[in-house]
């Protein structure tokens, strides 16, 4: 509709490729800002496996896999909340984003318990780190990687909350429909791009040596 | 293409200063950000100044050797964070993407302003940094020193640094959307002016390398300031990771700083010889050539860091090749100007200036590409020599031969063209004087990064600062004239050269948006006429 | 870019997938795989990982139906990350072939 055209786009085909080329520039700079955490982790992890593999039993692997299907699950939520603009239909989207926002926040709290044990159990790097066992400054190694990794996830779902609290306001007052869902679909891009950050972080962090010895 | 609603312009279209501030006219935001890079240049060139005051005798009499430390890494951290990363593409980039493809604006004019803002605020960020005391890491920030031992004012910087990396971003983001979806109708790929591909190319380095140098620059700051530490040593870290990181960037970095200008040297050298850029399509690849392989090459930084050696054969070989699209370009220009008509107006003067000192900044690169020859002068006062020759010799006279080619487009007005040669040609003696002694001092083992040098040094020292002096006037003059052109200089027709190019339709200055209605393309880019002489080449 | 609605079942059907891969490369950790520095295991648990993001790109993210350049810009993306990842990794595997002492590392 003409209404949602904004002045210097020809017409809403081109504003809506703008868009979504657009957020997918912005996801690839993504790609690369975690990257070069991914990058010093596949450098120390290749020097100092032993280390990495001790440090990653001590993660709550129980929490780490509820945590990736409750995030998977919000993936689809947010699919479903994309297809019900592309439908027109405004009770579904409310009903997903709504969904999408209260499983990410179950993840943010899942992890927030985490930390939590990760600070009794004296495995936050820096002053209070404490580790009895060998290689003591390599497993902190690890840890400053975990919390990096998973922080840096973690802020990415707390903007991504957020967003997701402004498009349901929009949805509610029917601003997304067929003919126009843009923020919609660019906001599911990046719901869906911390989704794949974390199905690459958990089986690197929480699997990485499982098998009993 | 020329519209009606006389007189009025973008410029003119409201006076109010919110109206400047809170503008999303990629034409106002050029200027602002034109006057912003003035600011960060003028500051960096005044730190250059008390350096090379100091290197005037070779006791460091000037300053101490802590200050002497933060005026260099306040003076590279100004010119390549603030002044040239951002120049020709926040200035004439902005400016001309859209005007260039026939479009109203960019993909993105909001992010377009927020990009300025977070200029702006990062450059702040910065500023107080450097006058809280400053920070004395050298603009690489090399770790462990930066991460752990430093007293200085390390994470401001360092957070100036990484905010200031978002504008980059997004400024790279808008242009890579503009260029794919809002060319006019009839403007293909194979008929882009040379400055679209160019700045296309920088994009893509924009979007793939800030981020990196965005996150290593960010735990730096964690390991200062939490005391995780990723490149600590102690902890079984190691420093020449933070090398790998930062390089992956700030080497694809100085092709964000060099190809916009190549751009700007392409359209310059067409309009001046009257005649069609030599091998458009070579042209426009190897602008894309240099992007992608200038990511395979950083390695060459760090030959003597303790890098394997074999990496380092990888990266000298890879450094070789890169070098061959440049100086494809250079073959090019050259046929281009071959039985061309040639007008050494101003921006000729620039240009022909960039090629004659890139090629000699680009040769050089080979030498320092030259694992075995890096040895030796890493480090030394050739590196400095190279890198001032391709940034200075190279980008900023493209840059200001792009001010001045597309002045009257910008402002509307003329500037005093004798005034123009007499600051181009200052400019290119002063610049030689400075760093073409430094090459020699490089060679016979003069260090960089100290306050003091070995006695013998020193006439080639005292030549390189007077040749700054000459230099600087030759950046003072343009002050002068252009702001007198602003005021008092002759109107300026939409089309004075006599170009080619879809900018050149709109008016001078162009009305808020650009285009009545959009413009289609039916000819090539330098569709220039053909001469008599050429045709018989 | 796509005016492709996706029906619900695919969607479903793709998460159920993902649930299934999750479970996969949970229970493969317990395995010892063998290789240098556990290499099996990680070959199999990228590879799920892998899958599972092919799958949240082509369906969740529309990708499948979308015009060619946002294919090359995925693809591009995840391309320099391997670059980054490989060259910096040639140094570090490359430094102890070279007799020097004390490599880093160790």
């Amino acid at each position: 509709m003409a209404e949602h055209v904004a002045h210097h786009f020809e017409d809403a085909e081109q504003q809506r490729e703008a868009a979504t080329l657009g957020m997918w520039a912005f996801l690839i700079t993504e790609i690369m800002f975690f990257g070069g955490l991914f990058a010093g982790y596949t450098v120390y992890r290749s020097t100092y496996f032993d280390a990495f593999a001790e440090g990653s039993r001590h993660l709550d692997l129980v929490l780490g896999t509820v945590n990736t299907a409750i995030l998977i699950g919000s993936s689809l939520t947010m699919a479903l909340a994309v297809q019900a603009a592309q439908r027109s239909r405004r009770g579904p989207q409310v009903v997903f984003l709504l969904l999408t926002i209260l499983l990410g926040l179950a993840f943010l709290g899942i992890k927030a318990v985490e930390y939590g044990h990760k600070f009794e159990q004296h495995l936050v790097p820096g002053r209070f780190f404490s580790w009895p066992g060998p290689h003591a400054s390599n497993v902190q190694l690890f840890f400053s990687f975990y919390f990096a990794m998973t922080g840096m996830h973690a802020l990415h779902m707390i903007i991504g909350i957020g967003l997701l609290i402004w498009l349901t306001i929009q949805a509610r007052r029917g601003r997304f429909t067929g003919s126009y869902y843009n923020p919609m679909e660019v906001s599911g891009l990046y719901w869906h791009f911390v989704d794949i950050v974390w199905i690459f972080l958990f089986p690197l962090l929480y699997l990485i040596d499982r098998h009993v010895h | 293409m020329t519209t009606a609603g006389a007189g009025t312009n973008y410029l003119n279209a409201d006076y109010r200063v919110r109206s400047w501030l809170l503008t999303t006219d990629h034409k106002r935001i050029a200027l602002l950000y034109l006057v912003s890079i003035s600011v960060f240049f003028a500051i960096g060139g005044a730190l250059a100044g008390v350096i090379r005051l100091n290197l005037l005798t070779p006791y460091g009499s000037l300053v101490q050797a802590e200050t002497y430390n933060k005026l260099f890494t306040m003076h590279g951290i100004t010119m390549i964070f603030f002044f040239l990363i951002p120049s020709i593409p926040a200035v004439l980039g902005n400016f001309l993407v859209p005007l260039m493809i026939g479009a109203r604006d960019l993909a993105f004019p909001r992010i377009n302003l927020l990009s300025w803002y977070i200029y702006v605020v990062g450059g702040t960020f910065t500023i107080v940094a450097a006058v809280t005391g400053g920070v004395d890491t050298g603009w690489t920030f090399y770790t462990p020193y930066s991460s752990t031992f430093a007293n200085t004012n390390v994470m401001l910087t360092a957070l100036g640094v990484f905010i200031t990396g978002f504008s980059s971003i997004l400024t790279g983001l808008n242009f890579v959307v503009t260029i794919h979806k809002m060319r006019a109708p009839g403007l293909t790929w194979s008929r882009l002016p040379l400055f679209i591909w160019a700045h296309y190319a920088t994009s893509l380095i924009m979007l793939l390398g800030t981020p990196v140098v965005a996150i290593t620059i960010l735990l730096v700051a964690l390991e200062r300031g939490l005391g995780i530490g990723i490149f600590d040593p102690k902890l079984g870290g190691d420093p020449i990771l933070f090398q790998h990181l930062f390089w992956f960037y700030s080497h694809p970095a100085v092709y964000i700083m060099i190809l916009p200008s190549m751009g700007v040297i392409s359209e310059v050298v067409a309009c001046f010889s009257r005649k069609r850029v030599f091998g458009y399509t070579v042209v426009a690849v190897s602008s894309l050539t240099i992007a992608i392989v200038g990511f395979l090459v950083w390695g060459h930084h760090m030959f003597v860091s303790s890098q394997s050696m074999y990496a380092g054969m990888i990266f000298s070989f890879l450094s070789f090749l890169v070098a061959i699209p440049s100086a494809i370009k250079v073959f090019n220009w050259t046929a281009t100007m071959y039985k061309g008509s040639i007008d050494l107006r101003t921006p000729m003067l620039y240009a022909l200036g960039f090629i004659g000192l890139f090629t000699i900044g680009g040769l050089t690169g080979i030498f320092l590409a030259t694992l075995a020859v890096d040895v030796h002068v890493h480090d030394t006062y050739f590196v400095v020599a190279h890198f001032h020759y391709i940034m200075v010799g190279g980008a900023i006279m493209g840059y200001l031969g792009g001010l001045h080619f597309w002045w009257p487009k910008i402002t509307g007005k003329l500037y005093s063209e004798a005034w123009g040669r007499i600051a181009a040609i200052t400019l290119f003696i002063g610049f030689n004087l400075t760093f073409f002694p430094q090459f020699i001092v490089g060679i016979l083992g003069m260090p960089r990064r100290y306050h003091v040098y070995p006695p013998e040094f020193q006439f080639l020292n005292i030549l390189s600062t007077a040749g700054a002096t000459v230099l600087a006037i030759g950046y003072v003059l343009p002050l002068f004239y252009l702001t007198w052109s602003l005021l008092k200089g002759e109107r300026a027709g939409a089309n004075p050269w006599r170009a080619t190019g879809l900018e050149w339709e709109a008016d001078s200055p162009p009305p808020t948006f650009n285009f009545d209605r959009t413009p289609v393309v039916t000819a090539e880019a330098y569709a220039y006429p053909s001469l008599p002489e050429a045709s018989r080449g | 870019m796509d005016t492709h609605i996706l029906p619900t079942r695919l969607y479903v059907g793709i998460f159920l997938i993902l649930l299934t891969l999750t479970a996969a490369t949970v229970t493969a950790s317990f395995f010892d795989l063998g290789g240098r520095l556990n290499s099996a295991n990680v070959l199999v648990a990228m590879s799920i990982a892998c899958g599972k993001a092919l799958l949240v790109v082509l369906f969740f993210m529309h990708v499948r139906y979308s015009p060619r350049l946002i294919w090359v810009f995925v693809g591009a993306g995840f391309f320099w990350l391997a670059i980054l990842i490989a060259l910096t990794m040639s140094d570090y595997l490359s430094r102890g072939w070279l007799p020097l002492p004390a490599p880093w590392g160790t």
